[in-house]
């Protein structure tokens, strides 16, 4: 079934504050296949959430749910208190337009499992393209800016360097810093060191620990590395089956988790040595 | 300024012509395909491949017009005007045919060569049976394609006055100064060929690719 | 020898038509391939409809038909008479531009998909996409099969003797008649030919090479400027990039 036409009224946000993230009775499906089943959940302004869950569980399909890769089947997603979706018309909601997407996307960025830098441009030009052609930053603000950026990611030595010149941890951190460049409110964190090899691993996650203390964006994040969702996020959601089998703070879910499922989960991933 | 009439009455002419194009493209085709084979398989041999394989960029490189006038004029007069053209548009393409057998077989795995060689196979059947299956299998849709270019390149002929269909509308042409209406014909004889085989190439390059 | 000598000056002119015709042949097949090919990619039905009309016609007619189409069909047809070369080049450009619009649709489509969601992320449009990502990857995917198709332009464009311009082919029967030297008259022609289409295939891996150098990738064959004389294979013809 297609997003739905019929009017709808927005949702009262049920938690404290006004929350920047709603997913309203959001169902997403491929063929026959349901991947996400009548999710709801909420994210606070600059609350750092991590998903954790079986591969197939849904998780990474919110992440592009948000960055608008993928569409909604059933469902409304809600980014500070305005269809995000969908768009308003008269009364009820349509499905976005391109361009209404386009307007509302320019608040949320995305960092991917594989980078995703683009091999046409130099290291500079990669952090640098979008917010002078998409934001209109003007060019040496852009520069400058993109200097500050790498340097917090520890490569400023690398800016004129080519992307695959650079390690895959190394790319990764300029794929944070892309991301960075474009001032987003919200941060996508799609399992961005299940590409790297052990030993990488842990620069990328030091500079996301930075990332987390220095400022105030939201961050959703969906990874493997507990010790990491341990130490940066405000609240962990467990997902199995397109649903949230559990939710909690970190150190109830790591340390005295309440369901089966969660359980079986954490144990199978220390087993596996993340 | 379009005659029906006129058209029907000279359609079955150039319709008798085509089927000269479609024999040329048919036979030239056959030649491309084992001659080009044969070259793809000698030009493993050292010294003598490395002058085939010149002697074939050389005919990658010059145009098939000028081959065909080029051999027509030194060929004795017994010998039709179709036959060289058929053997010259055959020996161009397997110009191209050659390269195409040569990816294949340079893509047949070498643990083929060498299980064939442990069962002591004679390179006969190396060849016939263990790796021209397999390269010439994959190789099936890019073969396919020069069947349509080779179609394409029979109205050349008309440069050795093979009575084809460009060569016939020619005449048409001139005897009856329709000129608009005979070559337009032409153009849509030749979509109504073309789009047909392009799309049943594509069929089967999806089989192919399926398997 | 002194044959060929003592005549050098009509076989280059004869050379200088030849490639006049595939320059310029090749200047409008490039933009009907860019503006065709991407149109093959646009995800609304009419582009892509109109984008396969193209394709399908000018490629399945032969490059002949279409020149004499061109020549004498036209000019009773709307009483305005092109200049045969122009004619040509015209004619030359519409068939080979739309085997590049089909090199440029695939290439595009080849472009990871992981790339265009990275666009996504940053929020271009689709005009930036395509100008600041897709297509300079792609370019480096187009241009071997280019190379292909320009030769293949420089080879077609021998057809244009047949209604009256002097190009290379040309000479050759024009010094066979007046000499009745065949062999010699014909010889000629062909290293002209050969010779030009050399050149192009260099100038054309330069590009190759410059292009993947952009994306930081090794140069197949490495080396210096003479690994580009090394002979490579030309395989596609009809120039379908798989």
């Amino acid at each position: 079934m297609p997003p739905s036409d019929t009017p709808e009224k927005a949702p009262s946000p049920g938690v404290e504050g006004q929350p920047l993230i709603v997913f309203d009775d959001v169902v997403k499906r491929f063929g026959k296949l349901t991947v996400l089943d009548h999710l709801n959940f909420s994210v606070a302004p600059g609350e750092r959430v991590t998903l954790i869950g079986p591969s197939g569980s849904g998780k990474t399909t919110i992440l592009r749910l948000l960055m608008t890769l993928e569409k909604v089947t059933e469902g409304v997603i809600w980014v500070a208190d305005e269809p995000f979706s969908h768009m308003r018309r008269g009364q009820g909601l349509t499905p976005a337009s391109e361009s209404y997407l386009r307007a509302r996307r320019k608040s949320i960025g995305m960092v991917f499992q594989q980078f995703n830098l683009f091999p046409n441009m130099s290291v500079r030009k990669n952090v640098i393209e979008a917010p002078v052609h998409v934001l209109g930053t003007p060019k040496d603000e852009a520069n400058a800016r993109a200097e500050e950026l790498l340097e917090l990611v520890g490569l400023g030595d690398k800016i004129d360097a080519h992307p695959t010149q650079l390690s895959g941890g190394q790319q990764q951190r300029v794929a944070i810093a892309r991301a960075l460049a474009m001032k987003p409110e919200i941060l996508l964190l799609d399992e961005v060191t299940s590409a790297l090899d052990p030993e990488l691993v842990a620069g990328v996650l030091d500079v996301l620990r930075e990332v987390a203390e220095t400022t105030d964006i939201t961050m959703l994040c969906v990874t493997h590395e507990m010790s990491f969702a341990r130490d940066v996020s405000h609240r962990v959601l467990m997902f199995d089956q397109g649903q949230i089998a559990e939710e909690g703070e970190p150190e109830q879910i790591f340390g005295d988790p309440k369901e089966e499922r969660t359980k079986s989960f954490l144990r199978s991933v220390l087993d596996n040595g993340f | 300024m379009f005659d029906l009439e006129w058209i029907l009455q000279n359609l079955p002419r150039l319709l008798e012509a085509l089927l000269v194009n479609v024999q040329i493209t048919v036979f030239g085709y056959l030649i491309a395909l084992t001659l080009g084979l044969l070259i793809a398989i000698v030009r493993r041999v050292p010294y003598f491949g490395a002058v085939l394989h010149a002697a074939m960029e050389f005919i990658r490189t010059t145009p098939l017009v000028i081959q065909a006038v080029f051999v027509f004029l030194l060929t004795p007069a017994f010998i039709s005007p179709l036959t060289v053209g058929i053997v010259v548009i055959g020996v161009h393409y397997a110009a191209y045919t050659a390269e195409v057998y040569r990816s294949g077989i340079e893509g047949v795995a070498k643990g083929q060569w060498e299980a064939a060689r442990a069962l002591s196979l004679p390179v006969s059947r190396t060849w016939g049976a263990v790796v021209l299956p397999q390269a010439i299998r994959k190789v099936i849709p890019a073969l396919g394609n020069y069947l349509i270019a080779t179609f394409k390149d029979t109205p050349l002929l008309i440069a050795i006055s093979v009575a084809e269909v460009l060569t016939v509308a020619r005449q048409i042409g001139s005897a009856s100064f329709r000129i608009a209406e005979v070559y337009t014909i032409v153009g849509f004889l030749f979509l109504i060929v073309t789009i047909p085989s392009a799309i049943l190439l594509r069929r089967l390059e999806r089989r192919y690719a399926a398997v | 020898m002194d044959f060929l000598i003592q005549r050098l000056p009509l076989y280059l002119d004869g050379a200088w038509v030849t490639i006049q015709l595939t320059i310029g042949g090749c200047a409008l097949a490039f933009v009907l391939a860019m503006v065709f090919g991407i149109m093959g990619t646009i995800r609304h039905w009419l582009p892509r409809a109109i984008a396969t009309v193209y394709v399908e016609v000018f490629r399945g007619i032969a490059a002949l038909v279409l020149i004499f189409w061109m020549v004498y069909a036209l000019p009773q047809l709307t009483g305005y008479q092109l200049a045969d070369t122009f004619a040509a080049i015209v004619a030359l450009g519409l068939n080979v531009g739309a085997y590049g619009a089909e090199v440029v649709r695939a290439s595009i489509n080849a472009v990871p998909r992981a790339q265009v969601e990275a666009t996504v992320a940053l929020n271009l449009s689709w005009s930036q996409r395509m100008r600041l990502v897709v297509l300079p990857q792609a370019w480096a995917q187009m241009l071997p099969t280019f190379g292909n198709l320009v030769i293949e332009l420089m080879k077609a464009s021998a057809v244009v003797f047949l209604v009256g311009i002097v190009d290379l082919t040309a000479v050759a029967q024009n010094m066979r008649e007046a000499t009745g030297e065949t062999l010699i008259a014909f010889i000629g022609s062909f290293i002209l030919y050969y010779l030009i289409a050399q050149v192009f295939i260099f100038g054309m891996r330069l590009l190759e090479r410059r292009a993947n150098r952009k994306l930081g990738r090794a140069v197949p064959g490495g080396g210096g400027l003479l690994a580009l004389l090394k002979p490579e294979p030309v395989v596609t013809k009809s120039g379908v990039a798989k």
